[in-house]
């Protein structure tokens, strides 16, 4: 207690000012601003317009599935199922504009129920059937890719109509489209998690289950909201991408799980629930996109770049348990 | 006037049978001490009460209105607050936020979007109900995880009486306090039934459910085994009671020291 009486140092007291108003480790911010000063010493392309949005288009997919892995990781939930749900969302919206004929709004509304439909099942067996969501989740990360090979025949499905390829590859005021939806898509995730009912309770749920419980919350409702939730998100960045790639790829989104993970414990979620923001895990998302774009600038074999992806999750792990042992009265 | 009757309440967890019909009734502002031995199944009678369980076979009456199809949210709704010995405090979230979970203030984003939280009026109201309470807490913006245990128990009664309840359950209020603070839980529950709010008190420490209960249940085997006025009785009726007969005067003797 020796060290209490004493003034905490100004680093101390802006860490716990970041961390208690913004839900944001001060480290992850930092980490976003070193790394893009190193990468823009090393390639010459880094600082440009052109390469900032260049980022942003490939950290749209990972951001939304990192918005849905904050939301469900905070609640004290876990979805392994996310890239192979983002998988299955392409291919269903592709074959439902293709093999079927539907209009594009059709086939892009596709994308979305596939995601929420793989989702709301997971909710339906984490809440219903007591099956642990690690399980559950892991099982739908087989099934989902399965079922979008069986649906595509193993193939890519191409010849997507024009309206689809626009929301992938339009740029209106030189913004990609897919940008545009993911900025959208945060800061109402941002609104709802930081300001909303739903949101606190969402926090709250993961940090306590049994207070949230007490206090009046039907607890199991809100996990099939979550995981519906977090399935139509993958659905989201399943439509995303098809419509970037103009193909419904079965292989789509293969680990995306991993990076999405990675970019919402980066930005300060608690891996065991009850803290977690919007906000945070942008900035774990684009460190994911700066880490990523710099490794494709430097030439880097992608085998690499898994590597370093991989790395960067226990090395985010470590740092925050680090942290809250250190803070912790027992 | 009987605020809450409990008549016939049966739980059992599996092949346990906890409950074997308990009855039980408290008047408006009265205080009861429910007190009886590790396992007598006085939490999980509790947790009937604010419907955390659910009761397998009985009735529960609250205030005129049958409480056993309520979810916890509702009976909170109808005044059943609950103190739980663990606290139940949602540690990482700051004050305000465990003082109003689930019953947030709420407003409109913009003027538009309803379900949004107005956090400025929850921080005042969570100030002054922890002014009224008379205690001091270092902020109100802080995680209550990293308060000492006394603070984090201020925070847990401030949110059972933020929402003016009729009945507050106390599970062991004063098992993890410093004698001062002891002193304070036990004014709080007098001033509660001065305001006319009953109190369901649980507690092992003798001591304090003599000094501030009007009646004492005792629960035994599942069952409420004795009801004893407070006036009337002393430590080592009490003691016998609980441990159902036997050695009366060496039960006294050890409770008295312990």
């Amino acid at each position: 207690m020796a060290h209490e009486t004493a003034q905490p140092g100004l680093w101390a007291r802006a860490q716990r000012t970041s961390v208690e108003q913004l839900h944001i480790r001060l480290e992850s911010f930092i980490v976003l601003i070193v790394l893009s000063a190193v990468m823009a010493v090393l390639s010459p392309f880094f600082l440009s317009l052109s390469n900032f949005l260049n980022i942003l288009l490939a950290t749209s997919t990972i951001g939304v599935l990192a918005i849905a892995a904050t939301y469900v990781i905070g609640s004290g939930g876990l979805d392994l199922s996310l890239g192979s749900v983002m998988g299955l969302s392409g291919v269903a919206g592709a074959y439902v504009a293709v093999n079927l004929g539907a209009p594009s709004p059709v086939g892009l509304a596709a994308c979305i129920l596939a995601g929420s439909a793989a989702g709301y099942v997971n909710g339906q067996l984490i809440t219903r059937a007591f099956v642990p969501a690690f399980i559950v989740t892991l099982g739908m990360l087989g099934l989902a890719r399965g079922l979008a090979l069986v649906i595509s025949d193993g193939r890519v499905i191409y010849g997507l109509p024009a309206l689809m390829v626009y929301v992938g590859q339009g740029r209106p005021l030189g913004i990609p489209m897919p940008v545009i939806i993911f900025v959208i898509t945060a800061i109402v995730a941002h609104c709802v998690l930081a300001y909303s009912k739903f949101g606190r309770h969402t926090m709250a749920l993961g940090d306590s289950e049994s207070a949230a419980r007490a206090a009046g919350i039907r607890v199991e409702r809100h996990r099939r909201i979550l995981y519906t939730l977090s399935g139509a998100l993958a659905g989201l960045a399943g439509m995303l991408f098809m419509a970037r790639i103009n193909s419904g790829d079965p292989t789509a989104g293969l680990n995306y799980e991993l990076t999405a993970i990675t970019a919402a414990i980066i930005g300060g979620t608690n891996l065991f629930g009850g803290r977690g923001s919007i906000l945070g895990t942008m900035i774990g998302a684009l460190i994911m996109g700066v880490l990523q774009n710099g490794l494709n600038l430097l030439a880097v074999q992608s085998y690499y770049q898994q590597m370093a992806i991989g790395a960067v999750l226990i090395l985010a792990v470590f740092i925050d348990q680090y942290q809250v042992r250190k803070e912790s009265r027992v | 006037m009987t605020l809450l009757t409990l008549s016939g309440i049966r739980k059992s967890f599996g092949a346990v049978d906890v409950l074997h019909g308990v009855d039980l009734a408290v008047e408006k502002g009265e205080v009861v001490g429910l007190v009886g031995d590790n396992g007598a199944g006085k939490s999980t009678l509790m947790k009937t009460i604010t419907g955390i369980y659910r009761a397998d076979a009985g009735s529960i009456e609250f205030d005129g209105t049958d409480v056993l199809p309520l979810d916890p949210g509702a009976r909170r709704e109808l005044g059943i607050e609950m103190i739980y010995q663990d606290l139940s405090l949602a540690k990482q979230q700051d004050v305000a936020s465990n003082i109003f979970l689930g019953r947030e203030p709420t407003r409109k984003l913009f003027g538009l979007f309803p379900g949004f939280i107005d956090k400025a009026r929850m921080d005042r109201e969570a100030a002054s109900m922890i002014a009224r309470l008379g205690a001091h807490l270092p902020s109100i913006n802080r995680s209550v995880g990293s308060f000492s245990g006394g603070q984090q128990q201020t925070v847990a009664i401030a949110r059972a009486l933020t929402f003016n309840p009729k009945l507050v359950i106390m599970d062991e209020p004063t098992a993890a306090l410093a004698v001062r603070e002891v002193q304070g839980v036990l004014d709080l529950i007098r001033r509660l039934k001065s305001e006319g709010i009953a109190v369901i008190l649980i507690s092992h420490r003798l001591n304090d459910v003599l000094a501030v209960t009007d009646r004492i249940v005792v629960l035994r085997h599942g069952r409420a085994d004795a009801n004893l006025a407070t006036a009337r009785t002393n430590m080592s009726e009490v003691v016998s009671r609980i441990v159902g007969g036997g050695d009366l005067s060496a039960a006294a003797m050890h409770e008295q020291r312990g």
